[in-house]
């Protein structure tokens, strides 16, 4: 706490971002870290707080008052190595996280809290530029092998943990890059994908070896992305690794089984979004989705729902409405209620700023088309009571649709996987494993992240991919230096 | 030899403590007469209420008489028996108590005969005492000894009687070791009150007024004596112990030595270094000099008679003993501060509040502690007649005899030399001691100081990364954050709120510091802490490194050398100079390092032995002729780990003190380790003489320092701040000084093995058991495992810490961001479920230990009973109480939430320390809002009020700033709480900053917006028990329908204190535990000074059901209380009643941000910033919700127990049993069957609050006062009252006062209406919390207190008609007058005592003179002293101002000018209106005019003490004003100045704007 009155003197400042018509010429980043004056200014509102909630409210419990009061200070190193005490991967959550943290912020009580994510974000990218961020080789190597099965933010800080720990470990993804969800679902205007890259280059460096393009398993669901073009059994994998962490997320997604489904215009987000991504990066692609000049009904709320807003807008879509079951949450929360967990309230994203129409308490009935091509849907109005939904007679409606998104999340990991490795699921069809240690009923195999817990957040991903390198370290050693 | 109970449980014997009234009456000439026993014998029953009775009304705590021997009474009751006695002075007279049993008498006759035969001396036969028993209580009767008197003649081998006297010295100490050494029932009672030619003891467990009835003796007309020393005890408990009445054989004592477990071991640490050309061989005989488990003033009676036998002078001997504060005194002439320095190197001081009279029989004195701590008025007659007494009026003496009346002042000696025939004054007394040998010369001879020497090299290198190194000796981020750099920033330890909530480090699965198992001690109600700050004067920290001087060299004239350092935390220059002394002393001094490091590949285990071959090499470097021995662990390495220092540290002190060597040697710590003010304390306390902190040294350097401080200055500020933090740590304990401290072991511990610290830390209390030296090795282990490990966390960086501030990562808290927002949650929206979910965070810590009870588990008493048969959770929460926050440390917002929802279920409010505004007294009808009550412009909050809602706090604290104590606040109470001690800060004061002082609360404290307040550590009117007694008197008086609660922090010894507490008759006590909030108190207090309740509350239940005494009072306990479990835990150890502030704060918004004291507070809580109160959002109904929810919680508790009604559970804790299932490796020794233990005794004693006190307010003068002036208090009519007054009519005008405020209020009645004209000597506390409309005139004379809290009432006192006394050369009123007055007038015709006016906050007074700390923390008012001040005026005077005639021009070597400023009074013309607004009525003193009404405002009050005492000095002042006029200096604090400038501006601003 630098500043003991900077709560009462600075208002909360938002991160700058380019024009709306600047942005959607491209897919570039638009947020503006900010400056290290505002930052500074900015940490000035962190009141260190005896009890600091936001810690708790961070899933890595990011030493949040530490790291503000380090940036007052303009010891900006410091500030990373704290920040990377507990999170591998800053740059990931200091743009893509919904920040937790801020909602439990003390400020956020009767105030706006203080800008916690801005200040990530602008510790990391100034990490990067000063050339802060180094390779961290482990001392002493131990001479255990470790299979990371899923490339995304859990597979990553696993592997990353695990290599610092002196294992040799290796990552496997079934797609041609490293990444997973952030790097195919993740539109690049969000997060430029170059942030991954850098990532892959340090663990390299630290030792981690990375096969991409690789299954593990048997066969792959239908609707998941997969780029294999080699698979690898489970048993050959334990027989080669010590220990084998599965983190392939959930990738199943939630559909939409009304009439009219089966016809074509009605895709699924991740059928969508990782294409633009792909296009970005170079691959070249025989028949990319486009919404170019095209009424787009995306379905489903959310954070996807709103990437499929703002890749429509960048494509040129005639128009772009969003529709969500839930009935539209209040403007403000109710914070003496909420305070200080995730509260229910009306989000508007960047995507969203961008253009788009967005309705709620709308339930999608038929899609109606011709020739097999989807031309509208036919919806009606909800209302929600005691957690049940009842239609509102008479208030069918039609919207027209020349491409529809469905956004409606995730609803497991792919079950074939976990059924190859012969472990047991949850009952909501994950791998069943617990946060102590993170082994599934199989011997020598692990579990972290969305195939664990199910759909998530980054930051979600990045804890448990920690907390489980701390297990198998444990597992393989007797005991374990690493943090939980 | 001492009947006090055995250690059993919680209660030790050890902790008995006790204080009284003295007094002496002699004869200057030598005069012998009965008429002189007779009178001690009559002062003793007029000092009857500084005593007490126990559970038995007719059960005294002993009292007792001093003669001289009278030879004609003893010659003729030995020829009774046909015995021809010597020559007088050629026999002695042995008093002795003997056992009932005759064949244990028989074998201690045999013994003293033997021993008398071993010295050469004779049995000449033995005389049975006659005594009356049948008057003896029943407890007492059940102990009573056999009185026996033997009479030893003198033999060949003794010159003189002076040499006589010695052998019976040596007589009297060897027969005790041989009867001592006998078994218990042979040489239980044994106890010998004096043997000596020259004077006897009579005493007993008896009340004052039966010494003379229970031995005839002393009614026999030949029993006569020039001398009668008198002494009436208080202690602490109700355990007959005969041996423990005063007088002792040379002293008779009142008050406390603090400094006595330092002074006992120091004695001991000197036997084998001394020696004595007087006694030679017989010295050797007197060991064990000191026997333990004797009282304070026997260790120091045994001291003074070893002084007094090797050749002091009785004076000499008590100067040595009781120094005055001479080291910062620019008033001392230079022989008298050599001769003191010079002392200094000798011996400790044994310090604390003590007046003590002394005497041989051929001289008699007394002597007062530096600091004036208690109370010494004599007066002397025209017929050569002295009388000394704690209070005046103890004898009925002429007036018209008596020619001069003083009081002892601080430091001072009043001697009477009867052989001379003379009175030796202070300053003859002591110039002719100071001139008697040269010491100026030999300190110069002999003196080295270390500060002065030449530089030597050092080379100081790091065998580690500095980073490895902070962590093997246990650094965390918070020791850099909140503890060092604030230090180096500052200059001053950090400052934290809101209490600690962290783990015990003997339960915490973190590494911590050896330091955090100790918990500094403190003093309460026993004795005062001091004001280290304000009261800097009897302060000092010097220390002396290097062997001790021979005590008993009185003859030796080569003065030994001393090493001296001005304070004992050295810095890396100071090390290297001690290493290389012997260069730097031409091999005077020589010093040897002992590396206090060890293999760490050894093991825990090897940790032992390496301490045992230190102890050996200890040995060696002192036979080698080493005589400074530095244990150093600067050789910790990766291969080498630390010794814990204060293992190291201890343990060698110890040892050498056991061995006879710790005087031939210094020992200095060079650790790593220490870094934090508790450190360096307990260093000091285990045997340290100075420290170097090295580490801390590096870590300094390290850091990012602020602009313009280098590292020497940033390191010399650090020392500043541990300084500073020692002396507070030790005036805590209310000693002043380092080298009383150093070895005083002033802690104790939690969580260590009693074997282990029996062996490394004997005599330090640990009640609970735990770890042992291998499992701290263990610990020291795994911190150098950390430093020097992989653990990635650690390689960049320090531990998080997490003891200050909650981390995730960090130590665990029961406050966490999950437990509080379960709790703001459930009570917000009355959610039973979510708040079982808090409360099982708090309660369940199976994996995660934080407190002692949650290793409890609560045993059924019986079958479960259904919920609904338990007692409703509705008459549950009346037993809740709030805790004691003043509005000042809240904000009125949530002060006011606290008070409507206790008042609606019944519970009770706390004002806390500030006063309260009278308009929150009323009852609501509902709908009015909070702003009308208050003021629109008070709240930023507002509130519409129910039905029957009120505002008025039911308990009203009395603290020791008296902040807004007024009559009309008193009445308003349910309960009066005195606050003694405060968990987070016990033996603190407190501090309102300026900023925090806003216009309302200045308002309600009677002070200034803006003008910082000072709490004082002490009460000013509590000194020792006695004192407490007096105020519970008080404030029973001001409030008669009103409980009295006195509120204690736990700590060892609280049990006795508890049943002090009781015996002094409050009506209920509360046991605070170490960890409760606070709004701001240094860090180490708020972590290392008292302990968990859980420890106090068993220990005051305990001490109370075997005293018989639990049953008069309601016990109620606080600290960190949260849920239910914690309510049935405390009611199980004996607690009726529950008090919770942190939680019931919580649920008002409080996210514990642990920030109250920067006042920025972001949720309105603590804070008094209006646009931070804006956001309070706390609902009484949320405060209701939450006690409902832990009576509930409770209720389902005692369901499963199968208890129905509350008072079933108390002091049930054999319901109690630990939980065997956790397995920790630290706690695995705890053992709690001290802490569950419940005393053996009848079924019918009460366990719990089932009787009342009896505070004989029908026996108050006040009765006849009340029916006296009906009129005026029914119909407002003019009353006159004529009356006598006694000593022993104490307290009067209060209950009156009572009557006047419960029905006017603070206005009162009009001036004068009932005018009472006294005469004689009040007692203490006259005209206490005195009303306006209420009068006094005495003619005679006033003790101690007199306006006390005086709130309007006019108070005047002059000497008597017939005196030939000149008024202001004499005393008319004792000590400590008008402390916490907040309006009205006192004119006192005569000169006052020590602490004129402490605290006054508004009341006009003039005094023609007045002792030392006059007008300390005033903080408005007006004070003219028409004669000389004492030293420290004004000290913390932050308002009010004072006019002092400075006839000598020397008041300003007087004044403590930190806060204030002196100035001439200038003459100034005004014109009439203006002198309308002049302050010269009742009130508040307003100054608008500044300087300008000065002359006018001072020659009024002049005007007004000439019209109300008709004071000779007024008239001379008046008729002489133009040359009287220049002579006076006015002191004019310099805050108030500026607060009323800035009030003036804005006053005209209003002004003009309207």
């Amino acid at each position: 706490m630098g500043k003991p009155t900077g709560f009462m003197e600075y208002n909360r400042l938002s991160e700058a971002s380019l024009p709306v018509a600047e942005r959607l010429v491209n897919y570039n980043e638009f947020v503006l870290h900010l400056t290290d004056d505002q930052a500074k200014t900015q940490a000035a509102r962190c009141m260190d707080c005896g009890v600091p909630f936001c810690t708790s409210g961070c899933p890595i419990n990011n030493i949040i008052p530490d790291w503000n009061d380090l940036v007052y200070r303009g010891n900006w190193e410091a500030a990373l190595a704290v920040l990377h005490s507990t999170n591998n991967f800053p740059e990931f959550t200091g743009r893509l996280c919904p920040a937790p943290c801020e909602a439990a912020c003390t400020l956020n009580i009767n105030n706006d809290a203080v800008g916690i994510k801005s200040i990530e974000h602008a510790i990391i990218d100034k990490g990067w530029e000063m050339g802060w961020v180094v390779p961290q080789v482990a001392a002493q190597k131990t001479g255990k092998k470790v299979a990371v099965v899923g490339s995304g933010p859990a597979g990553m800080a696993c592997a990353q943990q695990l290599a610092r720990a002196g294992h040799d470990v290796t990552l496997f993804e079934k797609n041609s890059r490293i990444g997973g969800l952030m790097r195919y679902g993740i539109p690049d205007f969000k997060m430029e994908k170059s942030h991954i890259d850098r990532r892959v280059a340090q663990m390299e460096a630290e030792g981690v070896t990375f096969k991409t393009s690789v299954f593990i398993g048997t066969e792959c669901e239908a609707g998941v992305n997969n780029m294999a073009t080699e698979t690898i059994s489970p048993e050959t994998l334990l027989a080669d690794f010590a220990a084998v962490v599965l983190t392939g997320g959930a990738e199943t997604p939630r559909d939409l089984p009304v009439p009219g489904r089966e016809l074509s215009g009605i895709y699924n987000a991740m059928q969508f979004l990782p294409q633009q991504n792909r296009v970005n990066a170079g691959d070249e692609l025989p028949e990319q989705l486009r919404a170019t000049g095209k009424h787009v009904v995306v379905i489903g709320g959310g954070d996807t729902g709103s990437d499929c807003v703002g890749t429509s807008n960048r494509h040129g879509a005639l128009s772009v409405t969003q529709i969500e079951v839930m009935p539209r949450a209040p403007d403000q929360e109710n914070k003496p209620l909420t305070w200080p967990n995730w509260p229910m309230k009306l989000r508007t994203s960047s995507s969203h700023e961008e253009g788009c129409n967005r309705d709620w308490a709308i339930a999608t009935k038929e899609f109606i088309g011709s020739d097999g091509k989807v031309e509208k849907l036919r919806a009606v109005r909800v209302e929600w009571k005691d957690g049940k939904m009842t239609e509102v007679a008479g208030s069918e409606f039609e919207l027209k649709a020349d491409l529809v998104f469905l956004a409606m999340g995730f609803v497991s990991p792919v079950k074939k996987v976990l059924e190859a490795f012969g472990i047991e699921n949850d009952l909501r069809g994950n791998a069943k494993a617990d946060t102590d240690n993170y082994l599934t009923s199989r011997d020598r195999v692990f579990a972290a992240g969305d195939i664990r817990r199910g759909q998530s957040l980054i930051v979600w991903a990045i804890r448990e991919g920690r907390q489980c390198a701390r297990s198998v370290d444990e597992f393989l050693m007797g005991s374990s230096a690493l943090p939980r | 030899m001492v009947n006090l109970p055995k250690q059993q449980g919680l209660y030790d014997p050890r902790q008995e403590r006790d204080a009284c009234g003295v007094g002496f009456v002699a004869h200057i000439k030598g005069k012998k007469s009965h008429d002189m026993v007779s009178q001690g014998l009559q002062i003793l029953e007029n000092l009857t209420h500084r005593g007490a009775t126990g559970a038995d009304p007719l059960a005294g705590d002993g009292a007792g008489i001093l003669l001289q021997i009278p030879d004609a009474f003893f010659r003729a009751e030995c020829a009774a028996q046909d015995l021809v006695l010597p020559e007088a002075g050629r026999y002695g007279v042995g008093m002795i108590f003997m056992p009932k049993e005759p064949a244990a008498r028989a074998a201690c006759e045999q013994i003293v005969t033997e021993k008398v035969n071993a010295e050469g001396q004779s049995v000449l036969g033995w005389r049975y005492v006659p005594v009356d028993s049948t008057i003896l209580g029943e407890s007492v009767k059940l102990v009573e000894p056999i009185v026996l008197q033997v009479f030893i003649g003198c033999g060949e081998n003794c010159a003189d009687t002076e040499a006589f006297e010695r052998k019976l010295f040596v007589i009297r100490k060897t027969a005790e070791h041989a009867i001592s050494n006998l078994p218990d029932e042979l040489g239980r009672g044994f106890y010998v009150p004096s043997l000596s030619a020259r004077t006897i003891v009579y005493k007993g467990m008896l009340l004052a007024d039966q010494v003379g009835k229970y031995y005839p003796d002393l009614q026999n007309p030949t029993v006569v004596s020039a001398l009668a020393l008198v002494h009436q005890r208080f202690s602490t408990n109700t355990f007959p112990t005969w041996n423990l009445a005063h007088p002792f054989r040379m002293i008779a004592h009142n008050g406390e030595i603090n400094t006595v477990r330092g002074n006992v071991n120091w004695m001991a640490a000197r036997h084998a270094a001394m020696s004595s050309n007087l006694l030679g061989e017989d010295l050797e005989k007197l060991w064990p000099l000191i026997v333990s488990g004797q009282s304070d003033s026997a260790c120091f009676d045994n001291a003074l008679e070893l002084l007094v036998a090797g050749g002091y002078s009785l004076p000499h001997a008590m100067m040595l003993l009781i120094p005055e504060a001479w080291a910062g005194n620019p008033l001392m002439d230079e022989e008298r501060r050599a001769f003191y320095e010079y002392h200094a190197a000798l011996m400790e001081p044994w310090d604390g509040p003590a007046a003590v009279a002394f005497t041989d029989g051929r001289m008699i004195g007394a002597t007062l502690d530096r600091n004036g701590l208690r109370p010494a008025r004599y007066l002397i007659t025209d017929d050569d007649v002295v009388l000394l007494a704690s209070e005046m009026g103890v004898l009925n003496i002429p007036q018209h005899k008596v020619v001069k009346k003083w009081r002892l002042q601080p430091g001072r000696m009043f001697l009477i030399d009867m052989e001379a025939g003379r009175i030796i004054d202070d300053d003859e007394l002591k110039s002719q001691l100071a001139t008697a040998k040269p010491y100026r010369q030999w300190i110069e001879e002999s003196r080295f100081f270390l500060g002065d020497m030449p530089a030597a090299i050092s080379e100081n290198r790091l065998n580690a990364s500095l980073l490895d190194t902070q962590q093997a000796f246990g650094y965390s981020q918070e020791d850099i954050k909140f503890v060092i750099a604030p230090m180096v920033n500052a200059g001053e330890e950090p400052t934290g709120s809101m209490g600690t909530d962290a783990a015990l480090a003997v339960l915490s699965n973190k590494n911590r510091s050896f330091y955090d198992y100790f918990q500094q001690l403190f003093a309460q109600v026993t004795n005062p802490p001091i004001d280290p700050i304000r009261e800097e004067i009897v302060m000092s920290l010097t220390s002396f490194i290097g062997p001790k001087p021979n005590l008993l060299g009185i003859d030796e004239t080569v003065p030994m050398l001393r090493l001296e350092v001005h304070q004992p935390v050295l810095s890396n220059d100071d090390i290297a100079k001690l290493r290389n002394i012997d260069q730097l002393t031409q091999g005077r001094y020589r010093s040897q390092v002992l590396d206090i490091t060890y293999p760490v590949s050894e093991g825990a285990e090897a940790c032992a032995s390496y301490v045992q071959a230190l102890c050996a090499a200890a040995d060696k470097a002192v036979a080698d002729g080493y005589n400074v021995l530095i244990l150093s662990d600067r050789a910790m390495s990766s291969e080498r780990v630390a010794i814990p220092a204060l293992v190291a540290c201890s343990r060698v002190h110890q040892h050498l003190v056991q061995k006879g060597l710790r005087t031939s040697t210094g020992l200095v710590v060079e650790t790593g380790s220490a870094r934090e003010v508790h450190h360096f304390a307990l260093l000091a306390g285990y045997g340290a003489e100075a420290v170097c902190p090295w580490l801390a040294y590096e870590t300094i350097a390290s850091l990012n320092l602020p602009a313009g401080v280098d590292a020497y200055e940033a390191k010399k500020r650090f020392i500043k701040a541990i300084d500073k933090g020692l002396m507070k740590v030790m005036s805590k304990m209310g000693i002043s000084t380092y080298q009383s401290y150093c070895g005083a072991q002033i802690f104790e511990a939690i969580g260590l093995d009693a074997s282990f610290v029996a062996e490394y830390f004997a005599g330090t209390a640990t009640q609970i058991e735990g770890i042992g030296l291998n499992e701290v090795a263990e610990e020291a282990q795994r911190m150098h495992k950390d430093a020097f490990g992989n653990n990635p966390i650690l390689t960049g960086a320090l531990e998080a810490g997490g003891e200050y501030a909650y981390r995730v990562r960090g130590e665990e808290h029961m406050w966490t961001p999950d437990s509080i927002a379960k709790l703001q949650m459930a009570t917000r929206t009355n959610n039973a479920s979510t708040y079982k979910e808090y409360a099982k965070l708090i309660n369940e810590q199976s994996t995660k230990l934080k407190t002692l009870r949650g290793l409890f588990e609560i045993k059924p008493a019986g079958e479960a009973v259904p919920l609904i048969e338990v007692e409703s959770a509705k008459e549950i929460v009346k037993r809740f109480v709030t805790g004691a926050m003043s509005l000042g440390s809240i904000s009125t917002e949530a002060h006011t939430t606290l008070a409507i929802a206790m008042n609606r279920i019944g519970g009770k409010s706390n004002t806390g320390e500030g006063g309260e505004d009278a308009s929150r007294f009323a009852i609501f009808k509902g709908g009015e809002m909070l702003s009308d009550i208050i003021g629109k412009s008070r709240i930023e909050t507002d509130r519409e009020l129910l039905a029957g809602d009120s505002l008025r706090s039911r308990i009203k604290q009395v603290a020791s700033g008296r902040f807004g104590v007024t009559a009309e606040y008193l009445a308003s109470a349910d309960q009066i709480q005195i606050k003694m001690a405060q968990g987070a800060k016990p033996g603190e004061g407190g501090q309102l900053p300026g900023h925090k002082v806003s216009e309302y609360i200045a308002k309600l404290r009677f002070s200034v917006p803006g003008v910082g307040l000072i709490s004082p550590p002490p009460h000013h009117d509590i000194y020792s028990i006695e004192d407490l007694a007096q105020l519970i008197h008080d404030l029973k008086n001001s409030n008669p329908s009103a409980s009295i609660s006195v509120k204690l922090v736990s700590e060892v010894g609280v049990g006795t204190v508890a049943a002090g507490v009781s015996k002094a008759k409050a009506d209920h006590i509360v046991v605070s535990g170490f960890d409760g909030g606070t709004g701001a108190s240094p860090l180490s207090s708020i972590k290392h000074a008292g302990t968990p309740w859980e420890l106090g509350l068993a220990e005051a239940q305990q001490t109370l059901v075997l005293n018989q005494l639990r049953g008069r009072v309601a016990l109620q306990v606080d600290g960190q209380l949260k849920t239910g479990r914690d309510v049935l835990i405390g009611a199980l150890l004996g607690a009726d009643e529950f008090g919770f502030a942190t939680a019931p704060l919580v649920v008002e918004g409080c996210i514990m941000m642990r920030k109250c004291h920067l006042n920025t507070c972001p949720v309105g809580v603590a804070t008094q910033d209006p646009e931070l109160r804006r956001k309070f959002t706390g609902q009484p109904e949320h405060v209701v919700n939450y006690f409902f929810f832990v009576a509930e919680e409770l209720r389902e508790l005692m369901a499963q127990m199968g208890i129905r009604r509350f008072v079933d559970l108390v002091g049930r804790s054999d319901l109690l049993d630990v939980k065997h299932s956790i397995a920790h490796w630290k706690s695995q020794g705890i053992d709690f069957s001290k802490v569950f233990y419940q005393p053996n005794v009848a079924a019918s004693v009460a366990r719990r609050h089932a009787e009342t006190q009896d505070h004989e307010l029908d026996k108050a003068l006040d009765n006849t006062l009340i029916a006296g002036a009906e009129k005026a208090i029914n119909n407002q009519e003019p009353v006159v009252i004529e009356s006598p007054i006694r000593n022993v009519n104490r307290t009067v005008g209060t209950m009156l006062s009572h009557e006047v405020a419960k029905r006017y209020g603070h206005a009162g009645l009009a001036d004068d209406t009932i005018q009472v004209n006294f005469t004689g000597t009040a007692g203490q506390s006259f005209g206490a919390f005195l009303s306006h409309g209420i009068s006094f005139e005495l003619r005679g004379e006033g003790n101690d207190y007199v306006g006390k809290g005086l709130c309007g009432g006019r108070i005047a006192i002059m000497p008597p008609r017939d005196t030939k006394l000149v008024a202001s050369e004499n005393i008319i009123v004792g000590n400590t007058v008008m402390y916490g007055a907040t309006a009205g007038e006192c004119y006192f015709n005569g000169v006052a005592g020590e602490r004129f006016a402490v605290r006054n906050s508004g009341a006009i007074a003039v005094v023609e003179g007045l002792g030392d700390h006059g007008c300390e923390y005033m903080t408005g008012g007006m004070v003219v002293v028409l004669g000389q001040t004492g030293r420290n005026f004004a000290a913390g005077m932050s308002g009010g101002v004072a006019y002092v005639l400075d006839e000598t021009r020397d008041f300003e070597k007087r004044c403590n000018l930190t806060m204030v400023a002196i100035e001439p009074v200038i003459a100034e013309v005004e014109s009439q209106d203006e002198m309308e607004e002049l302050p010269v009525s009742h009130g508040r003193v307003h100054f608008n005019h500044l300087n300008m009404a000065d002359e006018q405002a001072l020659r009024a009050q002049i005007e007004k003490h000439l019209k109300y005492t008709g004071s000779e000095r007024a008239r001379t002042i008046l008729e002489n004003w133009a040359d009287y006029l220049p002579k006076f200096t006015k002191v004019m604090p310099t805050d108030y100045r500026r607060a009323l400038k800035e009030q003036a501006a804005e006053q005209l601003k209003q002004g003009g704007a309207a």
